[in-house]
């Protein structure tokens, strides 16, 4: 079953405080991986692939530079997931 | 039809002795920093790159080669005469015939030894001992030498901030004979050719020959950029970590080997973070020592598996008769991985 928006936040947090120890709760919807996350370009690809992993959905390279955002990844997620 | 003698190999090969040659110059991010917009931090968070070595006029691609390979040589317990075959990869000897092989079978003392040059990038030295192993069971030579060799600060933009701090310059060389156990497992590898413009020569030699610049870009000072290696750092790292964490996987398992056995583990030295996320994705035990020579090499393409091999031992982090997962990967994109016995 398709993941709601709420899901996908709560998986991204998730993962994002995996990779860069960042406290669950500060990942929200306007946050910038690189800015505001400590998830610098390299760090954005393992969250990349942890995110296919876990909602099911091909994430190309050429589209991850657009990802700038929490908010950019839910949408691309919602949009893609299988 | 007449019959051939068929040729007569030994059981198995192994790595036998290991050597390898950094140049004198040590080059922290310092001077890095004079040619780029960047800092330290940054360089090191990115890569753990912390020094690198850059050779002078003199350390040459043949003569850094003759140091490693002599060092091998002395570390196998064998004389020059005995080798029947040198292998050489690199990608950064400017002179394209004859290869450098030749010049360096001759220097070491070689009796007329098979040389020949082989371009597999930063995999150069998983595909030279897949040669060397073959070799030897085939019968077409008792002892092999092969090297790894680059000169990378030839070939690296000093100007680009992606890249300038990512390369170094070294030889690391490894003595390949017989042996009555297997010490060298199958090899998984490979080529992704759909992939090639991920890491990549800027700019063709004969783009310079036909004196066709006019639209190659220019250094600070007006010059016309010499080729440099030039890579798409995301897709590059996404390949090396997850699809190369695959093929170590497989190599383990066509050698019989579970991560438990593992004492060592020697990934081609490209990036501290795809070292470490390698690691990760690979589940390694605690007990695996990992190759981080990276923090004081560089990232040196084909000799960074040998020179890295070469310096564990020497600081006793990993001893001979261990076993060791190696892995190559890089431009092609081309990949090698194998387990060994270190010498």
């Amino acid at each position: 079953m398709a993941a709601t928006q709420e899901e996908i936040v709560a998986g991204l947090a998730e993962i994002v405080n995996e990779i860069a120890g960042i406290p669950t709760e500060d990942v929200q919807l306007d946050k910038s991986f690189t800015d505001d996350l400590d998830v610098d370009s390299l760090s954005m690809v393992e969250v990349v692939v942890a995110a296919e992993e876990r909602f099911d959905v091909k994430i190309p390279d050429e589209d991850v530079k657009n990802l700038k955002t929490v908010g950019d990844a839910t949408e691309y997620i919602l949009k893609h997931q299988g | 039809m007449a019959k051939i003698k068929p040729s007569k190999g030994a059981p198995y090969a192994r790595i036998l002795g290991v050597g390898g040659y950094r140049p004198t110059r040590v080059v922290p991010n310092e001077v890095i920093l004079e040619t780029i917009d960047s800092s330290d931090e940054w360089i090191r968070s990115r890569s753990g790159i912390e020094t690198r070595h850059w050779a002078s006029p003199e350390e040459t691609v043949a003569a850094m080669s003759v140091e490693a390979s002599g060092k091998a040589i002395a570390d196998a317990g064998i004389d020059a005469e005995q080798i029947g075959a040198v292998v050489v990869s690199t990608v950064s000897h400017f002179s394209q015939t004859p290869a450098v092989a030749t010049e360096i079978a001759d220097r070491l003392g070689t009796d007329k030894a098979a040389a020949f040059d082989i371009s597999a990038g930063c995999a150069g030295f998983g595909y030279g001992l897949t040669l060397a192993k073959g070799m030897i069971v085939e019968g077409s030579a008792e002892y092999v030498l092969v090297i790894g060799v680059e000169r990378l600060s030839d070939l690296t933009d000093l100007e680009d901030r992606a890249t300038a701090f990512l390369f170094g310059d070294g030889a690391g060389a490894v003595v390949v004979g017989p042996s009555k156990e297997p010490a060298i497992g199958p090899t998984v590898w490979g080529s992704e050719g759909d992939k090639a413009e991920t890491i990549k020569q800027t700019v063709p030699w004969d783009r310079f020959r036909r004196g066709d610049v006019g639209d190659l870009p220019l250094d600070s000072e007006g010059n016309v950029k010499f080729p440099a290696i030039t890579q798409e750092g995301q897709a590059v790292f996404r390949w090396a970590v997850f699809e190369m964490a695959k093929v170590a996987q497989q190599a383990l398992d066509a050698a019989g080997i579970s991560p438990d056995d593992l004492d060592v583990f020697i990934p081609h030295q490209a990036n501290v973070r795809i070292i470490d996320s390698m690691v990760k994705t690979l589940k390694l035990p605690e007990h695996v020592t990992v190759a981080r020579d990276i923090r004081t090499t560089g990232n040196t393409s084909a000799a960074s598996i040998p020179l890295a091999m070469e310096r564990l031992l020497a600081t006793g982090e990993a001893k001979s008769g261990d076993t060791a997962l190696v892995i190559g990967f890089g431009a092609g994109l081309v990949y090698a991985a194998t387990v060994v016995t270190l010498p």
